[in-house]
């Protein structure tokens, strides 16, 4: 048998409805065994549908689904890993507070006549830990575990049922990149043992290093597949949105007034900042994950308490209890986690549009509704989120949509300091240029941003000074014409700079 | 000929897809079930739909109605209060205790309120700013507030005194059971409240403040609410309400007794359940809990008229409970 050709998947004509919505349509994906299998395409495009029927999640309504040679319709989650399906989702499903062995063996622990047999557990554990290169003790409570090491145990889980076939969706949206690539060390083990990999991203950079074929979906339709090394990030962006994203830096028009300046700034996991924000400027924060970026943005917003250091603004000391003061003074924050920290998903669109802003729209505690819903409608024209009903509940929008939700909650209040954590992170293609378009836009009315960013192209594109962290300390601030992705890099890994 | 059949037929499409798109308010549906329910009284009972009965089941349901309101609210936030059925004790006997000892009406009502004031601001105080799960704070308040209503009606001793002060003050009495023209003055207290406390949730700052917290505490904070402070509020209006209550229930029954408002926290809890709150907040409303506070009051007012035991009574409160969650729990997840 040729390993190479022999086909796993094969999902043809395959159409979902949910209630108005055409999610997939006429979509075709086949997948062989032992190959690493990308599956791209901007939000909504129709790819978690699919995952999620090949997982058993969802009932497609129509199409044929052939897995080894048989067509299948599995009425449940259960049936499908049975068969050998094992999907990873992107928010981890383990149980933090059991252990590696009870997260592995979850829902089939090994018994005889209801005593659990540990030993044996165990050791079909440690097989499966070895396969994923993990070295911890079995008996480990997940909660110590870090992000990465988590997603490594459902790897283990995966292989211990005997898996065929293993999705996995946004694997390394929360991964550092050493963590990456020992992901991809992994993966690329597991495809050896004739193991095949469906991998879902958004990052194009990534799919390119380690699929082996591509197939693009857009907005619910199959747009094509094509053999890795025969494409390029251009062609695939193409396929994706017919058009190609334009991403070139703009003079920034700001002036010399300090609008920020954070002096000596120190607390938690980072020591000793000071940097001036001035009118009109974006200030890239640039650093690996866990540099303290996100950090130094919370003390400046007041969310988490500083140790020592000072903040002014306009000139003026200021010493923010809560965030309610610093929004007051000025200040606004889009966090990097949307759908914890600032959205009330099961809340209408337009509340979540409206709650940092009634304040100032309410007169004696009072909120002045039509004043309200014509701030709304306001932004929901100029940012042009697509919605049915500004009375539906947020999480009833796509990732972009919900991201320009939050946005247009901050500009209401018109803020003279808008702090950006990762503010494209799991949005489409289409938002995130609108959103960069956005940025200008307000840098042009005289607000003044910080961009916390991973994406090097999206710092470098955006950015008129960039500030790089370095476990914690503020490594340089380079101008615009010294900034390039390999200085950045050097800077934020501690190769040159902070002579301390 | 065709074209007209086809104008027609868009308008039709136009009308129904308006229809769907309706959304009814949430607690239309239980508002449907208690119609029914009155429905059915009124053709098994002759008596239930005379206005001397139906003011009657709204009397009865005003104490819990009242502190429906508070505890909506508490719950929205995604807390709970168990020791309502206490701090109306509480509140009530201190009031009484105060009459007793020869005090005026206005110092003992002022003692009466401010006793429940207390008791929410320390459950709201533990809550917020200490941290300490809801559910155990006041289920802590409940066994406290009891013991002191024993305590301000037996004194040090706690032993050889009456455990209940008859309340013979006018005013107190017509709080409690007074009437203005046919309706009982408690009803209109209810529904006063009511309208007040909807119109407050609904266009306040405060009001929505309240609703974000128990949606994303988190993304409240940020947001620029103030939670904490929001939280004590909340428990320390539901203090206000309860000692409310139990100014009514002794002007009622002129007595302020020890075992008053025993087992009532949960009737309130179950009012707002039965309303449509979810236990993990964001979503509730005053309406809402009204009306669930009126099905069990319907409910309980039938089995009387039909001479029914009373253990069926209990058993019928306890299911109807369990069936609005899983009806409310299908109708989520079929969304």
């Amino acid at each position: 048998m040729n390993t190479d050709t022999e086909v796993l998947v094969e999902c043809s004509g395959v159409f979902k409805q949910f209630g108005g919505l055409q999610a997939l349509n006429d979509v075709q994906l086949d997948i062989r065994r032992g190959e690493v299998h990308a599956l791209v395409g901007e939000n909504g495009a129709g790819k978690s549908t699919l995952i999620k029927i090949l997982g058993g999640i969802y009932k497609r309504d129509k199409g044929t689904i052939l897995y080894q040679g048989k067509n299948v319709k599995y009425e449940s989650p259960l049936e499908a890993i049975r068969d050998g399906i094992a999907i990873i989702h992107q928010e981890l499903s383990v149980l933090l507070y059991m252990n590696v062995i009870e997260n592995i063996f979850m829902g089939r622990m090994i018994s005889k006549n209801g005593i659990l047999q540990w030993k044996e557990m165990e050791e079909l554990s440690r097989k499966a830990m070895d396969l994923v290169g993990l070295k911890i003790d079995p008996y480990c409570e997940l909660s110590y575990l870090s992000i990465s090491q988590r997603q490594m145990i459902e790897i283990a889980r995966a292989l211990s049922i005997d898996a065929k076939l293993i999705i996995m969706d946004e694997p390394n949206s929360s991964l550092s990149e050493g963590e990456t690539e020992k992901l991809f060390n992994v993966i690329r083990n597991l495809v050896k043992r004739g193991i095949s990999i469906l991998y879902v991203s958004h990052k194009m950079e990534e799919v390119l290093e380690i699929s082996n074929r591509i197939t693009v979906f857009k907005d619910g339709r199959y747009s094509g597949t094509s053999k890795t090394n025969e494409v390029t990030v251009d062609d695939i962006i193409q396929m994706m949105v017919g058009r190609e994203l334009e991403r070139h830096y703009e003079e920034g028009l700001f002036s010399d007034e300090v609008v920020l300046e954070i002096d000596h700034l120190s607390g938690g996991v980072f020591k000793d900042i000071s940097f001036k924000l001035r009118k009109g400027e974006i200030l890239g924060l640039s650093g690996l994950v866990g540099a303290g970026r996100s950090e130094i943005c919370r003390a400046i917003f007041a969310a988490d308490k500083h140790d020592e250091g000072c903040i002014y603004l306009h000139g003026k000391k200021k010493n923010f209890k809560n965030p309610g003061d610093a929004i007051r003074a000025g200040l606004a924050m889009v966090p990097e986690d949307r759908k914890n920290l600032s959205l009330f998903l099961e809340m209408p669109i337009q509340f979540n549009m409206n709650m940092a802003n009634y304040p100032i729209l309410a007169k004696r505690g009072i909120i002045n509704y039509s004043k309200a819903k014509g701030e709304a409608e306001n932004y929901i024209e100029k940012l042009s989120i697509k919605l049915r009903k500004k009375e539906d509940p947020v999480k009833s929008l796509s990732g972009g949509n919900q991201q320009k939700t939050v946005l247009s909650r901050w500009l209401a209040t018109n803020p003279d300091v808008l702090i950006l954590d990762e503010p494209t992170h799991g949005v489409d293609i289409g938002a995130k240029a609108e959103i960069y378009k956005l940025m200008r836009t307000l840098t042009g009315q005289g607000i003044s941003i910080i961009l916390i960013s991973s994406e090097l192209p999206e710092i470098i594109a955006m950015s008129d000074r960039v500030a790089i962290l370095h476990e914690g300390n503020l490594a340089k601030i380079l101008n615009r014409e010294e900034v390039s992705e390999e200085t950045i890099m050097s800077y934020a890994t501690g190769i040159r700079g902070a002579a301390v | 000929m065709v074209s007209e059949n086809a104008y027609v037929e868009t308008e039709k499409i136009t009308i129904l897809s308006r229809i769907k798109n309706t959304t009814l308010p949430g607690e239309s549906g239980v508002f449907a079930a208690l119609m029914v329910m009155c429905i059915i009284m009124s053709i098994a009972s002759p008596y239930f739909l005379k206005t001397v009965n139906i003011f009657n089941i709204m009397r009865n349901m005003s104490t819990i109605g009242i502190m429906a309101i508070g505890m909506t609210m508490i719950i929205v936030t995604g807390g709970i209060d168990l020791s309502v059925g206490s701090q109306m004790a509480v509140a009530g006997m201190i009031m009484a205790r105060m009459l007793q000892n020869g005090f005026p009406i206005v110092p003992s009502l002022i003692i009466g309120f401010g006793m429940g004031l207390l008791t929410g601001f320390f459950n709201g105080f533990m809550i917020s700013r200490l941290k300490v799960t809801p559910f155990i704070v006041t289920l802590g308040m409940l066994s406290i507030a009891r013991g002191m209503t024993v305590f301000f009606a037996t004194g040090t001793k706690g032993v050889g005194v009456a455990s209940n002060i008859t309340v013979k003050d006018p005013f107190v009495n017509f709080v409690g059971g007074g009437y203005i023209g046919p309706i009982p003055f408690p009803v209109i207290i209810m529904f006063v409240l009511v309208f007040i406390f909807s119109y407050f949730l609904k266009n306040t700052v405060l009001g929505r403040q309240i609703y974000a917290i128990g949606s994303n505490e988190e993304a409240a904070r940020l947001t620029g609410v103030n939670v904490d402070r929001v939280k004590v509020l909340t428990y320390t209006f539901m203090g206000f309400l309860c000692a409310l209550s139990g100014i009514i229930s002794a002007g009622l029954l002129s007595t302020a007794a020890t075992n008053i408002g025993t087992g009532t926290e949960l009737d309130v809890v179950a009012a707002v359940v039965i309303g449509g709150a979810s236990l993990s907040g964001g979503r509730g409303s005053i309406a809402g809990s009204i009306i669930g506070a009126a099905i069990m009051a319907v409910l309980r007012n039938s089995f009387v008229l039909l001479k029914m035991p009373g253990y069926m009574q209990t058993i019928s409160i306890g299911a109807i409970i369990i069936l609005a969650v899983t009806i409310d729990t299908l109708r989520q997840r079929k969304q």
